[in-house]
């Protein structure tokens, strides 16, 4: 029952990290209708700001460096490539984002190399007790801040001009842009923030138990993908559904893996993509995406 | 006339090659057409329908690991059907083609980009299943691909074989089975793209609505060219595991399945030339840079801290396939036929704009 407790609070608290991923990547979503496979990249570049300026600057301003960081890079790729790319088919941007993704993650794995970067943060590796259930300090402060975040970006865009032109491009581009909404700056803004929610995910995934940010960390952002797609890709409920039906699954097929030997070694990170594989079989536009119906 | 005679001349041509270039440069051109069969595969689902798919290293993997199983002996605790080698291969595509079918309730109903993230699932899945199911695949490690054997000739380096002077290896007669089955994949290809699936197919990719209108069964179809891209796929992986000669999970990751995106979008999407184009220019790339590596600036040797090749290789054509969309709408193929057109019309309008000498009087 502990265990189970324990890999349920481990599991909410990175499904919240999921969540925040899968936000951005629902937010360009619905501002652009670009499917970004450039994600994972905004996160590793984030990620690498952070940890590369912390010895020099301490690492509260590192963080707001990565931030600043990952969302100019998103920012930059809209503004350089999305925005010019004159294509009609949106499958065809995607393409787009995938050799974005391949261009930046290649550069930055070779920076990193073979080595793990630790990301300075103050918490270490600390243990809080809550009674018989032990958790990271960590996972506590990855959660708080992932809900902060949330809480506010869903109140952001449901109060704030810009929420309020963000979703009515996400309803009709055409009329949005007749109402006088600057199309280009919603979608600017739109990959800014993806940019941000993203490098704050990045670095509580790369804090303890974490060894630190390397290599592998693009693949963590990789199980966002799933998230998103069984939420639902246009739903904001969804992302956050989503990232915390996979981070549970995660932590459950990995915290079980004795149990489920049957499975193979290695089943937690497969896990995401089986649940998302059965989730749109039984609903093909997710758990809550707008089934698409069309009048003609 | 012109057309055939191209066509001829360049069999003529890459008939000739395996006497003239040495192994580094044959096993260059193998990888190259098994890739040009895996694009070809994967340009008829996301470039003539317009269904992404990151799926396609899962393809391959299931090609290149059921034909390793149909055709090699058991031995120890690896399984083996032993089956004759050609029928093993013939099986493998047909294995593969039922993976795609197996996907199809999800690859028919799915479009676009939404498609992309869900074949993402295969990727992960499919490594999983590769390094854990160890009596087919060998787990970590991989297993020996036994060579091909078609009427009595065997694609191995033994027995010897010498033609016209040359000692015609493993990679030698390898050449002219990949030649045969990439033309026999293009040849097919292009007479689905030609027909009336290939305009089903386009119809799918420019407006959904207006195919199911017209008559298209807009899911059997995606379902059906998801199953046909598999196939391809599978064939590719046969042909992978060949030149090979041994089968690594590790190779059938998610990069493989960005390459293969990669060579459609640099060659041209849509059209069997242009997957031909882009799986030369992505395969080449990296051999290309290996081989030069010393001459060329900026790309180190391999571990000693510099760009390698194999990064720079990737480097160029993740950043190539965003100057094409950019710059070059229809790839390089587009370029060609641009170009060709321009020099034409140069060539033409004058003729037509002065007046002929017979003319002026």
């Amino acid at each position: 029952m502990i265990t189970f407790l324990e890999l349920l609070a481990n599991g909410i608290s990175i499904g919240a990290l999921y969540s925040l991923i899968a936000l951005g990547f629902v937010v360009i979503f619905k501002a652009t209708e670009v499917v970004n496979f450039a994600h994972a990249s905004l996160l590793l570049a984030g990620g690498f700001v952070v940890a590369k300026l912390h010895p020099l600057i301490g690492f509260w301003p590192a963080l707001a460096a990565g931030i600043a960081g990952a969302a100019a890079v998103g920012a930059l790729i809209e503004f350089v490539i999305i925005r010019r790319a004159n294509v009609t088919s949106h499958s065809v941007l995607a393409i787009v984002t995938i050799g974005v993704d391949i261009v930046l993650v290649t550069e930055l794995t070779r920076q990193i190399g073979t080595d793990v970067l630790a990301l300075g943060d103050p918490w270490g590796d600390q243990v809080v007790h809550l009674g018989p259930v032990a958790i990271a300090q960590t996972r506590i402060m990855a959660l708080l801040a992932a809900g902060i975040l949330i809480g506010s970006f869903l109140l952001a865009f449901k109060h704030t001009g810009w929420g309020v032109a963000m979703r009515a491009t996400a309803e009709d581009h055409e009329t949005a842009a007749l109402m006088g909404i600057r199309l280009g700056r919603v979608s600017l803004g739109a990959w800014a923030v993806a940019g941000a929610l993203a490098a704050v995910a990045a670095l509580f995934l790369c804090v303890f138990p974490t060894p630190g940010l390397d290599r592998s960390t693009t693949f963590a952002a990789i199980k966002a993908f799933p998230a998103a797609i069984l939420g639902g890709l246009d739903s904001t409920t969804g992302a956050l559904v989503g990232g915390l039906v996979v981070g549970i699954t995660e932590a459950m097929m990995s915290g079980y893996q004795n149990q489920l030997s049957f499975l193979g070694r290695g089943i937690g990170d497969a896990a995401p993509f089986l649940i998302m594989t059965i989730v749109l079989l039984i609903r093909p536009a997710g758990l809550f995406g707008t089934r698409e119906l069309s009048r003609v | 006339m012109y057309k055939l005679l191209t066509w001829l001349g360049g069999i003529a041509v890459a008939l000739f090659v395996p006497f003239y270039l040495e192994g580094f440069w044959l096993q260059a051109g193998l990888f190259t057409m098994s890739a040009a069969i895996g694009a070809i595969g994967i340009n008829l689902l996301t470039g003539a329908t317009g269904q992404l798919s990151l799926g396609h290293a899962f393809f391959l993997a299931v090609g290149a690991y059921a034909y390793v199983y149909f055709a090699a002996e058991p031995e120890g605790h690896l399984a083996g059907l032993n089956l004759p080698t050609p029928l093993a291969a013939v099986l493998a595509v047909i294995v593969a083609g039922i993976a795609g079918g197996l996907f199809s309730p999800i690859a028919g109903r799915l479009k676009g980009a939404y498609l992309g993230i869900a074949t993402l699932a295969l990727i992960f899945l499919g490594q999983h299943l590769l390094f854990n199911a160890e009596p087919l695949t060998g787990g970590y490690n991989g297993r020996a691909v036994p060579p091909m054997e078609l009427f009595g000739l065997v694609f191995a380096d033994t027995p010897e074989l010498v033609i016209l002077n040359v000692p015609f290896g493993v990679l030698e007669r390898l050449w002219f089975l990949g030649l045969a089955v990439l033309l026999v994949a293009a040849w097919f290809a292009k007479g689905v793209l030609r027909g009336r699936p290939g305009r089903a197919m386009n119809t799918i990719r420019d407006h959904e609505i207006a195919a199911g209108v017209m008559g298209v069964p807009v899911g059997r179809y995606r379902a059906g060219v998801f199953v046909l891209s598999s196939m391809y796929a599978g064939a590719a992986g046969v042909m992978l595991a060949l030149v090979f000669q041994r089968t690594v999970p590790e190779y059938f990751g998610m990069l493989l399945s960005l390459d293969y995106l990669a060579m459609i979008v640099i060659g041209g999407l849509g059209s069997v030339a242009g997957a031909v184009v882009g799986a030369v220019f992505v395969s080449f790339l990296p051999q290309l840079l290996t081989r030069y590596s010393d001459a060329l600036p900026l790309v180190a040797e391999p571990g000693s801290g510099g760009v390698s090749p194999a990064e720079a290789a990737r480097i160029l054509y993740g950043a190539a396939v965003v100057a094409v969309v950019l710059f070059l709408p229809g790839g390089l193929l587009g370029l060609a036929t641009r170009i060709r057109l321009a020099v034409t019309r140069r060539v033409q309008l004058p003729a037509e704009l002065t007046p002929s000498p017979d003319s002026r009087s």
